[in-house]
């Protein structure tokens, strides 16, 4: 563990210091209003019905009028979990495949035009990766399985979307080992997996986690591309091959036609996003302080 | 630290230098927002609302903008319950909404720019070429699930429909007096276009869009059909002439009493210099 | 005998990940490949200097593109205006001062994670509610550069924090030895020894802003006109490109055309960022060593 770097200087910088707290505090405080103002639109809706009719009913049909209506939540959150899980779950493996190209094993020329094409496609507005994978993707999967729009296509999209936060963050994160390390390990005589197994990965380790840390954040949020793909029926998914809906599709899709209460449950939607994002990040977090790392 | 006592306040300039960026920022808003105020002679019109309305209301107000000089007429998207609460509340002046005014919004006043109508559509590839309303209601229900059932191929259905609160679903549920916890989808979608791409990329598909978007799409050869509905084909003539029972207005709204200004825009959007503007956007101008 | 067999074992294992390494490799190239030659075989025919040059036409079908243009560079030069000078400060306080697990820093890098989950559009909405309507900005670039610069601030900060951590200790130490103030140090030493990586974070997050569209529908808007100024609406390429492939038939070419015109700006600031990267790094080598 390194020791807080402040302590290398006797005298702290104390105008620095202030001036980087007052502008993480402008950070933060970003975060609190975002938060505030989620909660202030969800609350009608947690104060009117409660916080259980979410988990409890059977289904969403928030625009039928009065007793009908239905607020159930939790399809769209199992559709969230499993197309984001299923997304990072591909797309760290293959971020991590990507960079190990880029640093060691691909000749350096190449390394640099993979970086340059990632770099596009992380430039690519979900709705283009959305309308190709509405136009390419899902028919090629309707022939194996119909009706092709499904939680494996919008899991796929998904893929490519956050693929370059993780490939490009996990370059950097293995980059950044220390060239000395490197040496050390060549003048060992160790082999090429030996050096990634023993020095390389174990030092990047806190950098990898953050990419995937990104990238799931990135991939819980992600609306256009999925909401174009994955067909948006609310149902637990049986099979890769049925249609889902996500949290954020809901969101997208309902808003500008909804009124009053049906907008507030929108928003417990988001809010509700908001938590699984929370816990995934203590999750990571919890693995980061984990021994090993640094 | 004594050693060092003259490179302090250069480097402290040029750290306050970067601190300074935001307050350089927030700067040019006080400027700019000054500048804006200084063009508030300009008469300044705000519409927001429907996705559907939105492309037809910006081009009548580019027309607009060019022969009422000092008028300036800013057109923003959203949703047709966007556009009854920004005219509510005064964000906006005008509301754009496409569907007709439902009881509880009595108190607004709506202006029709233009009919649309929802036709139902099949993939060109599918030999099936009418279906009567029950059997349309009976797909919708999940009480037919197969082509073969209509007269189609071995197949099973892939039903399209839209997404809880959409002008286009709750006229389709309407009419075939349908509702919506018993509708089973295979897939719910968004915008007409999205729509318009599944049912072309699927040959099982069945699915219910705007006519004018899906006749201009299937005359530029995307892989649709558009079906007739109780054998009334869905053509714009049809939905002018007033023969195609499923159709909608294209409304402009207000909360009276209107702004000034408003009244002169209402009236030009929904007269017959725009005829070609709406037919451009494939809709129907309204009756005169 | 054993030694040999491990070393032939490292080598077998040593050759499969060489080839994962290029399946990936290939793979990724791939789908970027079928992604770009899609969009360049509905684009390409539509692209001209024209198109970049003139105004659009009926909804967008035809026309060119140039406010469009004009609007989001606008929107991103807000952006990041703001979000850089932030982003840089929280992630230079959080990496170089609270390197712990308890107070004040990771509460604000906790917070920042959960803000990276938050869907676009509710980002739109708040935008609009707050920068819109609260502070009366209204539908204006300004709002738009501002709500974005909420979205990629996490992003920002994550990738620089990483970047700024991996800079060796030693570089600290040695100028902590030669008694140099800390701010020299992190200004002479510390920030051009990250700045590559500061820059990965830089062109995530301009690819990012450049890409959303959810955000920007809600505050900076759909008004195709030349801005006059930082308080009109403007429309982005990628609200463009949304509205021309969703919203408007016939508009499917057109919003491939702009989509390329995106790409091109992307490579454009891309190259431009690690190109400056490159020669503050090489001032570091040059000037302080």
């Amino acid at each position: 563990m390194l020791k807080p770097s402040s302590s290398f200087h006797r005298h702290p910088d104390r105008p620095l210091l202030w001036t980087l707290r007052l502008l993480s505090a402008v950070a933060a405080l970003i975060v609190a209003l975002i938060l505030l103002f989620v909660l202030r639109e969800a609350w009608p809706a947690l104060h009117q019905l409660g916080p259980l009719r979410f988990l409890h009913d059977p289904g969403w049909h928030p625009a039928a009028g009065g007793a009908d209506a239905q607020y159930g939540l939790l399809p769209m959150l199992a559709g969230t979990l499993l197309s984001s899980g299923g997304a990072v779950l591909l797309a760290a493996p293959l971020g991590l495949g990507s960079a190990l190209f880029a640093t060691s094993y691909g000749p350096p020329r190449l390394g640099g035009l993979h970086r340059q094409l990632l770099q596009v496609l992380g430039g690519i507005p979900s709705v283009v990766v959305g309308f190709w994978g509405l136009v390419v993707l899902t028919p090629l999967i309707r022939q194996w399985h119909p009706p092709g729009q499904s939680l494996l296509a919008g899991i796929l999209c998904l893929t490519v979307m956050i693929l370059p936060t993780t490939a490009l963050l996990s370059e950097q994160a293995v980059r950044e080992v220390p060239a000395e390390s490197l040496q050390a390990a060549a003048a060992l005589g160790l082999s090429r997996r030996a050096t990634l197994e023993g020095v390389v990965l174990p030092v990047a380790r806190g950098g990898l986690l953050s990419a995937v840390i990104l990238a799931s954040g990135r991939a819980l949020g992600e609306t256009m591309a999925v909401l174009m793909v994955a067909g948006n029926v609310i149902q637990v998914p049986a099979a890769v091959f049925d249609p889902v809906r996500t949290l954020t599709a809901n969101i997208a899709l309902e808003l500008g036609y909804a009124l009053d209460l049906h907008r507030a449950v929108l928003f417990v939607g988001g809010l509700v996003l908001m938590g699984v994002v929370a816990v995934v990040m203590a999750l990571a977090a919890s693995l980061q302080r984990s021994p090993g790392h640094g | 630290m004594a050693l060092h006592p003259k490179p302090v306040p250069a480097h402290g300039a040029r750290r306050r230098r970067r601190s300074v960026i935001p307050w350089t920022v927030a700067g040019l808003a006080v400027m700019s927002a000054l500048g804006g105020c200084g063009r508030t002679s300009d008469l300044k019109l705000s519409l927001s609302g429907s996705s559907t309305v939105a492309p037809l209301a910006a081009e009548i107000a580019k027309r607009y903008e060019a022969s009422h000089p000092g008028t300036r007429v800013d057109v923003q998207t959203g949703g047709s319950s966007r556009g009854i609460a920004d005219a509510r509340t005064g964000t906006a002046q005008i509301g754009l909404v496409s569907r007709a005014l439902k009881p509880e919004e009595a108190n607004l006043q709506a202006t029709t720019i233009a009919i649309d109508g929802i036709a139902l559509i099949v993939n060109a590839a599918n030999p099936v070429r009418s279906l009567s309303d029950g059997q349309i209601r009976s797909i919708y229900t999940g009480s037919l699930t197969n082509w073969r059932q209509v007269g189609g191929a071995d197949a099973a259905i892939t039903v399209v429909t839209k997404a809880e609160g959409r002008s286009t679903l709750e006229l389709f549920l309407e009419h075939f007096r349908l509702d919506n916890r018993r509708i089973r989808a295979s897939v719910v979608i968004g915008d007409n276009q999205q729509g318009i791409l599944t049912v072309a990329a699927d040959p099982h598909a069945l699915g219910y869009v705007s006519i004018g978007t899906a006749s201009q799409e299937a005359d530029a050869g995307t892989a649709i059909r558009l079906l007739p509905l109780a054998g009334i084909a869905p053509s714009l003539e049809n939905v002018r002439s007033g023969r195609y029972p499923l159709s909608r207005p294209l409304n402009l709204v207000i909360q009276p009493p209107a702004a000034a200004g408003v009244p002169p825009f209402l009236a030009y959007a929904s007269s017959s210099e725009v005829n070609d503007l709406v037919e451009a956007q494939f809709f129907v101008p309204p009756a005169p | 005998m054993a030694s040999s067999g491990a070393a032939c074992f490292d080598r077998a294992i040593d050759t499969a990940l060489a080839l994962l390494a290029w399946l990936v490799a290939l793979l990724v190239v791939g789908t970027i490949g079928w992604i770009v030659a899609d969009l360049l075989r509905q684009g390409l025919p539509r692209l001209s200097w024209a198109f970049l040059v003139e105004l659009p036409i009926d909804a967008g079908r035809s026309g060119g593109i140039r406010p469009i243009l004009i609007s989001t560079l606008l929107i991103l030069g807000v952006c990041l205006a703001v979000s850089v000078p932030i982003g840089l400060a929280t992630a230079l306080f959080l990496a170089e001062f609270q390197r712990g697990h308890r107070g004040f820093g990771p509460l604000v890098r906790y917070s920042l994670d959960t803000l990276a989950g938050v869907p676009s559009i509710v980002f739109g909405l708040f935008g609009n509610a707050f920068f819109s309507i609260t502070l009366g900005l209204g539908f204006s670039i300004l709002s738009g550069g501002l709500t974005l610069a909420c979205m990629v601030l996490p992003l920002l900060i994550r990738s620089m924090e990483t970047a700024l951590r991996a800079v060796p200790a030693e570089h600290r130490l040695a100028a902590a030895a030669l008694g140099l103030p800390q701010r020299v140090s992190l200004l002479h030493i510390v920030l051009p020894a990250a700045a590559p990586g500061l820059a990965v974070g830089l062109i995530l997050g301009i690819g990012r802003a450049l890409a959303e569209t959810a955000a920007l529908l809600f505050t900076s808007g759909y008004v195709d006109r030349l801005p006059g100024s930082l308080l009109d609406s403007g429309r982005a390429l990628s609200v463009h490109i949304f509205d021309l492939a969703m919203n408007v038939p016939g508009g499917a070419s057109q919003a491939a055309a702009t989509a390329l015109v995106l790409v091109a700006l992307v490579l454009l600031i891309n190259g431009f960022t690690g190109w400056a990267a490159q020669r503050w790094l090489g001032s570091l080598s040059s000037a302080a060593l």
